[in-house]
């Protein structure tokens, strides 16, 4: 158990050469009195051409924080603090306006739902090309050619005839791919993916995740992959970081996280994953109960009622999130009183 | 498109020959029966006798129908007894039509010209003063008699502020060429701009009185509509993007919410012709409403048949046009 | 697209209806204890519809126009129909008596008391308006019931006659049924705007009751024998029921407006000892330059009147179908 507690917030570490370093983002919606935190003092840093994970259960602020990075949250209603500092800019404190110039050609967004994500009434055509339009002042002429090469580039067959299709003459896994070539189109330095693969067959799954890996690491393109799935956070993350509501509880390289997790949530995470070598019969292992059990962090470990090995500083204490002994591939954070050890697991 | 365009214009002509029945069936339920229907109570012997002989009285049911189809298929509604005494009633119809169609295409084109911004701005600032306000405003305007609010508008602007032309459709002394029945049309065509500003003006009045109840449906539809499309994961696409205001309220945002007011456009003119009756009779236009109203009080049924039976099909066919352009909008619907 | 087949106005008023109904049928499905979840789900609308500021405006008005016309005779105590200031109106060149101690809103043209008048046409007005949204209401339940239990060749029948109602402006289908009776009385104005009523009840009806027609309540009520009949009577048309009562409460502000317009084109009840707004609205016309009062005061009555049962009837939709923000 590691109870090395620093009185700063344990910034990560401090790499002057983060693409973007979010700290302390801390989102409420609802009224002052009784906001509601989403996101509750996150911290992070994506370096150039880095695959990082926010990994959590829905409502744990996952998409939240993509929001806010994007600055996409509705202007009313929400009370954002912190910063996410890119390329020498906070994100955050950015105009409506300047964040428009941003967005689309140095941060880009693809989001969950590939057939609502795209206008019904417009040739696909052109919803890649207005993109171009916007941030390199191309006319449609010049930019159609290069739509098609884009098409081509993310695997859709016939882009010449898909530049005039409509979204609902497309499956699924192609409008996905349409979605990536639209976010690649003025090729940013990050981007953020939303559950990018949640709305698709298995199949089609595995293949835009293998093709958002290989462009993201062909363009040296930083991604930030937000899922609640820790499957396709194994095969193309660097750093994982799991969130529980609203905070950071467990940060670590991809193979630490795996083969050592040591935050009760992230083995529960892991447990609920079926895997082909575990003895038929057994049951899966979700992580029981529902995020309406949390407790607030202000005076808990808000996970502590579902947890699997509670103590009583849990109820009691809010933990930090404090770097612990490392993995083999890198540092790792932790915010918990009593970790899963080789032993207890 | 075509098979879907043909099933249309076939369940149109299953709604026209239901309707030739029931019309069939009325005049015969009229007091008096057809020939009084048609001719009056004063008609001569010899006229009623004739026109016994046009319908085929002395024949069977089917028979009669039949011989109604007939005419009716060949314009042939009768004479009018009332409205313009001795002209065909297709003839009233006709001469009436500009007029009409005058007075319905500016408050149309005001209902949809104030209807569609205003909805999209109470969209856009929904929950605030100007959205609550708006929908308070559109739902008065609802509750408003059409002819009350005609009256209210004609005694302010025309009677005690004469700031516009009190009734008709345009002023006699103008002695305006007459070529199409179009006043404003006419004027273009004859270069007396005089006299189409004139007709404009006697427009106003009218047309906005008419335009109130399908201004409240344009926007509230709007409304409605762009509240669905604001939440649309494609807008949020777009601004992702970091496309501009403009780009995204355009291409995005009213593109999308403006399929549902093209159908409601369609669904107007029944409305519209109601409205017309009561506003023509307030401002003394001489249009179908107008001869709507004096059809009835002078029980002129052969011109409230040819009224009845062009309200119906202008319906229906203006519906017909509506869905081919919609399909031909919305390409979920086109290309498949 | 199948829905792209159908008339566009059938299908808002079919959606909405599908909406609504679903949704109860939902509720209804979803607990399988009937009752429970019926009243949690009237709970829930009462709950929304409390804190609606339009609902409250709505039902107060409301409920005043009905106290009014139930208690009439209390709130004057002058009869609607005699002539007290007829000696006023002969004498003078001025024939609409000012007010005055006991009128106080002076008299009508033929000298009878203007405010007793408006108070009792309260009466009239409400039951012309009740009446024909009834008329309206039952003609479209048969019509509607028959179309959306039967479907079939049944269906196709029914649905081409409301059609050709709906194809019809409202006004001229009032005119067309108020010509087949010789003398305009109430009645023929009730029976007319009712009438004129019917398609939209119709459509909204079958809509809902399509929808029910595959859900599994009816499929468990016939798989465990209960006959067609009683499948319809008992679990289809109770949960069809509440998109046609917000639309009733609705129909009840258009059939005032309408009956107002009828009288206004000569259509309305000539007899007018027992006056209705409408019928004081469109016989006040004629003296509106010299005496808009006669017209103002009915036409602010209807207006108030109407808007209260729209406020209701919207703020009843959105309660009961939270989703839609029409």
């Amino acid at each position: 158990m590691s109870t090395q507690t620093t009185d700063i917030r344990p910034a990560p570490r401090a790499d002057g050469d983060a693409l973007l370093a979010v700290r302390d983002l801390t989102v409420e919606f609802g009224a002052r009195k009784d906001p509601f935190r989403a996101v509750d003092g996150v911290s992070f840093d994506v370096r150039p051409g880095q695959i990082v994970g926010l990994v959590g259960e829905s409502g744990c602020g996952k998409s939240v924080t993509s929001l806010a990075i994007m600055g996409l949250l509705p202007k009313r209603g929400n009370r954002i603090s912190g910063s996410a500092v890119f390329e020498g800019t906070d994100l955050i404190s950015l105009s409506d306006k300047q964040m428009r110039d941003r967005r689309g050609r140095d941060v880009a967004m693809i989001f969950q739902d590939p057939l609502s994500s795209l206008n019904p009434v417009i040739p696909l055509g052109i919803q890649v090309t207005e993109v171009m339009e916007r941030h390199r002042g191309l006319k449609r002429k010049q930019a159609m050619p290069e739509a098609r090469d884009l098409l081509e580039k993310v695997g859709i067959p016939d882009p010449n005839r898909r530049l005039k299709d409509y979204p609902h003459q497309l499956s699924g896994g192609m409008r996905q791919r349409a979605l990536i070539a639209m976010a690649l189109a003025c090729q940013p330095r990050l981007l953020i993916a939303d559950e990018p693969t949640t709305a698709l067959d298995v199949t089609i799954q595995a293949q835009i995740l293998t093709l958002l890996t290989d462009l993201v690491r062909d363009s040296g393109t930083a991604l930030i992959m937000i899922t609640h799935d820790l499957g396709v956070v194994a095969g193309m993350c660097d750093e994982v970081n799991v969130l529980y509501a609203g905070r950071i509880v467990e940060r670590a390289a991809r193979h630490d996280l795996f083969a050592d997790p040591r935050h009760p949530y992230t083995y529960g995470l892991l447990g609920s994953i079926p895997r082909l070598d575990s003895p038929r019969g057994q049951r899966l292992n979700p992580v029981p109960g529902s995020v309406a059990d949390n407790l607030p962090w202000t005076s808990a470990c808000a996970f502590a009622p579902r947890c699997s090995q509670p103590i009583a500083q849990c109820r009691e204490q809010s933990p930090e999130l404090v770097e612990t002994d490392p993995g083999l591939d890198g540092p790792r954070l932790l915010r918990c009183f009593n970790p899963i050890t080789k032993e207890t697991s | 498109m075509l098979r879907y365009i043909a099933r249309r214009v076939l369940q149109m002509i299953g709604v026209m020959f239901a309707l030739s029945l029931l019309i069939f069936a009325w005049l015969r339920a009229l007091p008096g029966g057809p020939v009084d229907a048609l001719l009056g109570e004063r008609a001569t012997p010899e006229r009623r006798a004739a026109l016994r002989k046009v319908l085929g009285l002395d024949q069977p049911l089917p028979v009669q129908y039949l011989k109604f189809l007939d005419n009716a298929a060949h314009g042939n509604f009768g004479v009018s007894s009332a409205v313009q005494p001795g002209t065909d009633a297709m003839q009233v119809f006709l001469t009436r039509l500009p007029a009409t169609m005058e007075l319905t295409g500016v408050a149309i084109v005001l209902a949809l010209a104030t209807g569609i911004p205003l909805g999209y701005l109470a969209a856009k600032r929904h929950g605030g003063i100007f959205d609550n306000l708006g929908v308070l405003l559109s739902l008065v305007g609802v509750a408003v008699p059409v002819f009350f609010l005609a009256f209210v508008l004609k005694q302010y602007f025309a009677v005690d502020w004469q700031l516009l032309p009190l009734n008709g459709r345009q002023n006699p002394d103008l002695n305006a060429t007459r070529v199409t029945g179009f006043f404003i049309l006419d004027g273009i065509l004859t270069r007396e701009f005089d006299a189409s500003w004139d007709a404009f003006l006697h427009l106003i009045l009218p047309g906005v009185a008419l335009a109130t109840i399908p201004f409240a449906v344009v926007f509230r539809i709007t409304r409605a509509s762009v509240l669905d499309v604001l939440d649309e994961d494609f807008v949020r696409t777009a601004e992702a993007k970091g496309l501009t205001r403009q780009v995204i309220r355009r291409r995005h945002v009213l593109r999308n919410a403006l399929l549902p007011v093209v159908t409601t456009i369609g669904l107007q003119v029944g409305g519209l012709l109601t409205g017309a009756v009561l506003t023509e009779t307030v401002f003394s236009i001489a249009g179908l409403g107008d001869a709507m109203n004096l059809a009835f009080q002078q029980k002129d049924f052969s011109v409230l048949q040819v009224l009845i039976v062009m309200a119906a099909t202008t319906y229906v066919v203006v519906n017909l046009l509506v869905d081919i352009a919609y399909a031909y909008i919305d390409p979920r619907v086109r290309t498949r | 697209m199948a829905a792209m087949n159908l008339n566009r106005k059938k299908q808002r008023v079919d959606e909405l209806a599908a909406t609504t109904g679903a949704r109860v049928e939902g509720n209804v499905d979803a607990g399988g204890i009937k009752d429970a979840e019926g009243v949690s789900l009237l709970a829930s609308a009462w709950r929304r519809l409390r804190r609606n500021p339009a609902f409250l405006i709505g039902a107060v008005v409301v409920v005043l126009f009905v106290l009014v016309a139930l208690f009439a005779p209390v709130l004057t105590g002058h009869d609607p129909s005699t002539r007290y200031l007829i000696g006023e109106v002969s004498q003078q060149n001025n024939p609409v008596p000012k007010a005055r101690p006991g009128f106080p809103l002076g008299g009508d043209p033929v000298g009878r008391d203007l405010y007793a008048r408006l108070v009792f046409g309260a009466r009239n007005t409400l039951l012309v308006a009740v009446l024909a949204t009834l008329t309206g209401f039952v003609g479209g339940l048969i019509l509607g019931s028959l179309a959306g239990a039967f479907g079939g060749w049944v269906d196709s029948v029914v649905m081409r006659v409301v059609d050709i109602m709906l194809s019809l402006p409202s006004l001229l289908l009032a005119f067309s049924i108020a010509a087949l009776f010789g003398r305009a009385s109430q009645w023929s104005v009730i029976l007319a705007v009712g009438i004129a009523q019917i398609p939209i009840f119709a459509r909204l009806l079958r809509g809902a009751m399509m929808a029910q027609r595959h859900s599994d309540h009816v499929l468990a009520a016939r798989s465990l024998g209960v006959k067609p009949g009683s499948i319809v009577l008992r679990h289809m048309l109770p949960n069809s029921l509440s998109p046609v009562l917000v639309q009733a409460t609705m129909v009840v502000a258009t059939s005032i407006i309408d009956a107002a317009a009828l009288s206004y084109i000569g259509a309305g009840n000539a007899d007018d000892t027992q006056p209705e707004w409408g019928q004081m609205l469109g016989q006040a016309q004629n003296l509106i330059d010299s005496y808009p009062h006669l017209a103002v005061y009915p036409a602010i009555c209807i207006i108030v009147v109407a808007l209260g049962f729209t406020l209701m009837g919207e703020s009843l939709r959105e309660a009961l179908d939270p989703k839609s923000r029409r």
